[in-house]
């Protein structure tokens, strides 16, 4: 009786797991069906402009036949853009130009400020500075820009902190071509530490206690902690978020640039999104629509060429794996 | 054991305190500023003398914001848009997340669609074909939707929310097939319920990002009527005269107008920004520890 019993329970959890595993496979095809929606846009949103790109090769927009009945002319533009365009050149330097400085400028201030601040005793006052630092960082580039207008315009407030060190000139700051990248890359970081800092705090809160323990033990005082334990804890996120970070070299920030650029800094403050945005769109002159697309094209190509091969060496140097 | 302070160190502390003090008001002290100027009588914000305290207090600023027809069908379009645009990526990031987060075994598929989202985070058609897509094409130009299809998917609220619904313990859903529940039950009873912190995330990133977008108002309205409040307030600073208030502005300064305009547009964000702020870092750990 006992064994017939037993029997008849493996035979059920037997059936059981048959009836668990069958009806998942077959019910697959409910999740082709919740995703095929937002695929639909997806596609329609993001690939059907990748289709578009047959622009950057066609001779002019025919808008009868739309892009892909337009006359094909090869690489025609491309040929145009590398030798009879000192334009392209210009905003290609000013883009690698204000963008690395940016990242090599930027990229110490969140692990500094992160590291200041875990040096912090009182929580209450460590999370207040973190909320604060971290605002910047909501606020379109409209509204920033509009701030930092206000504060570098002539006389403004930079004007008056200035002359507390006895500046008494009349420059404007933001029509200057070096002022304004500096303020540009600058007001950049000033947007962007808080939300750095707030992933190594995220890192540092990580870290074995009973490290810091050893190392008072062994007399270390909190500056040589900091360097012999916290520092090599971080420095696994640190290269990573480095060489993340490498892809972003040809990306300068249309939005920033956009709202507070004027005419008279073009020579070195007008990037690759900028000035195709100003030879299309801008004046919606149909003409240069193929070469804005060769020129984005370009940038394209190249952002994702950065992008695939900082990842492979995250791959390569360690076990994280982004895509 | 007591703490061993050293003199050192106290000095350090210090300096330390006075420095992430300096910082915290290099955050605030613009924005209280321009806060300043919106409130200042005229002939002080023109003659730079408002700091951070509002000089002759008054509320004519805003009084001529609140009176531009411009500003109120700003506003309209802004919200309209940003209560659509974060319902619609809400949604659609649980319909892509939740499928994703399955197994390989039990969604034969997955890893093509998952190719398809990574590849449209890496790269993208660019401006004019977007354009000509959503203008010409699709005839979406200044219409609502032409500010929400396009941006209502971001691969990576989807990555995140996927990661989040990876985590939850497998053996309710397991319990729930046994019961012959499907997966559209699965989903609406127990793995939306259960993913509610990150939903909330998705939900704030969406809606800042939806509030603070400003270039595809610009180039798919053809009437500034048509504007969202940020392209408003950006066409305003380049040129003060385009809100329509006729004859200049007799009691009021360009800055205080347009201080007064940047106020109101932050105002959602400053009240919600204890939980913003909450759900953001929430998002941002969830992003960078787990990958």
């Amino acid at each position: 009786m006992i064994t017939k019993a037993k029997n008849e329970n493996a035979e059920n959890t037997a059936k059981g797991h048959r009836r668990t595993k069958n009806p998942l496979k077959k019910m697959s095809w409910q999740l082709h069906l919740i995703i095929v929606l937002p695929l639909i846009f997806l596609i329609v949103f993001t690939y059907v402009p990748m289709f578009g790109l047959r622009l950057a090769f066609v001779e002019k927009l025919d808008y009868q036949k739309g892009i892909w009945g337009s006359k094909f002319c090869g690489f025609d533009w491309f040929k145009y853009m590398f030798t009879a365009m000192p334009e392209f050149y210009k905003v290609f330097r000013n883009t690698l130009i204000i963008a690395t400085s940016k990242l090599v400028l930027g990229f110490p201030v969140p692990i500094i400020v992160s590291l200041l601040l875990n040096e912090l005793r009182r929580t209450k006052v460590k999370k207040l500075l973190q909320t604060i630092y971290f605002m910047p960082y909501f606020l379109s580039w409209v509204i920033l820009g509009s701030i930092i207008k206000t504060i570098f315009q002539q006389g403004g407030m930079f004007d008056g902190f200035l002359s507390w060190f006895g500046y008494r000139g009349d420059h404007i700051w933001l029509q200057s071509d070096f002022s304004f990248v500096m303020i540009v890359i600058f007001t950049d970081i000033w947007k962007g530490f808080g939300y750095g800092a707030i992933i190594y705090l995220a890192a540092l809160t990580g870290i074995d206690p009973t490290l810091y323990e050893a190392a008072e033990m062994d007399g270390a005082n909190r500056f040589q902690q900091t360097i012999h334990v916290t520092l090599p804890s971080m420095m696994a996120i640190i290269i990573l978020n480095l060489i993340l970070n490498l892809g972003s070299v040809i990306n300068a920030n249309f939005d920033q640039i956009y709202v507070l650029y004027n005419p008279l800094v073009y020579d070195w403050g007008d990037i690759i999104d900028t000035y195709v945005y100003r030879i299309t769109l801008e004046g919606t002159s149909a003409a240069n629509y193929p070469i804005g697309t060769a020129i984005g094209l370009f940038k394209s190509v190249i952002s994702l060429i950065l992008i695939c091969t900082s990842n492979l060496i995250v791959k390569k140097t360690s076990d994280y794996q982004i895509l | 054991m007591k703490k061993k302070t050293s003199a050192g160190y106290i000095v350090f502390s210090v300096f330390n305190y006075i420095f992430l003090t300096l910082l915290a008001l290099l955050c605030l002290l613009p924005m209280i500023h321009v806060l300043a100027i919106s409130f200042s009588a005229k002939e002080f914000v023109e003659a730079n003398r408002v700091t951070f305290i509002p000089l002759r207090f008054t509320l004519d600023s805003y009084g001529y914001v609140f009176s531009n027809s411009a500003f109120w069908s700003a506003l309209k379009v802004s919200v309209i848009k940003t209560v659509l645009g974060t319902l619609l990526t809400t949604f659609f990031t649980i319909l892509l997340a939740y499928p994703l987060s399955r197994k390989n075994t039990m969604f034969p598929g997955r890893a093509i669609y998952m190719a398809v989202l990574v590849v449209a985070m890496l790269f993208s058609g660019g401006l004019v074909p977007t354009y000509l897509l959503i203008a010409n094409t699709l005839h979406l130009k200044d219409t609502i939707w032409a500010l929400i299809f396009p941006c209502s998917i971001q691969v990576f609220l989807v990555i995140m929310m996927m990661n989040f619904m990876r985590q939850l313990p497998q053996e309710m859903e397991e319990a729930a097939y046994i019961d012959g529940a499907e997966h559209f039950n699965i989903l609406i009873q127990i793995v939306i319920p259960c993913s509610s912190p990150v939903i909330v995330t998705v939900m704030m990133f969406s809606f800042i990002s939806q509030w603070n977008s400003w270039f595809d108002g610009l180039i798919y309205s053809s009437q500034p009527q048509y504007y969202p409040l940020q392209t408003y307030l950006q066409e305003f600073l380049k040129e003060p005269t385009f809100s329509g208030i006729e004859g200049g502005f007799q009691n009021v300064s360009n800055n205080s107008l347009a201080a007064a305009n940047i106020f109101i547009i932050l105002l959602p964000i400053i009240l919600l920004y204890p939980w913003v702020q909450k759900y953001f870092i929430k998002g941002i750990v969830l992003g960078s520890v787990k990958g």
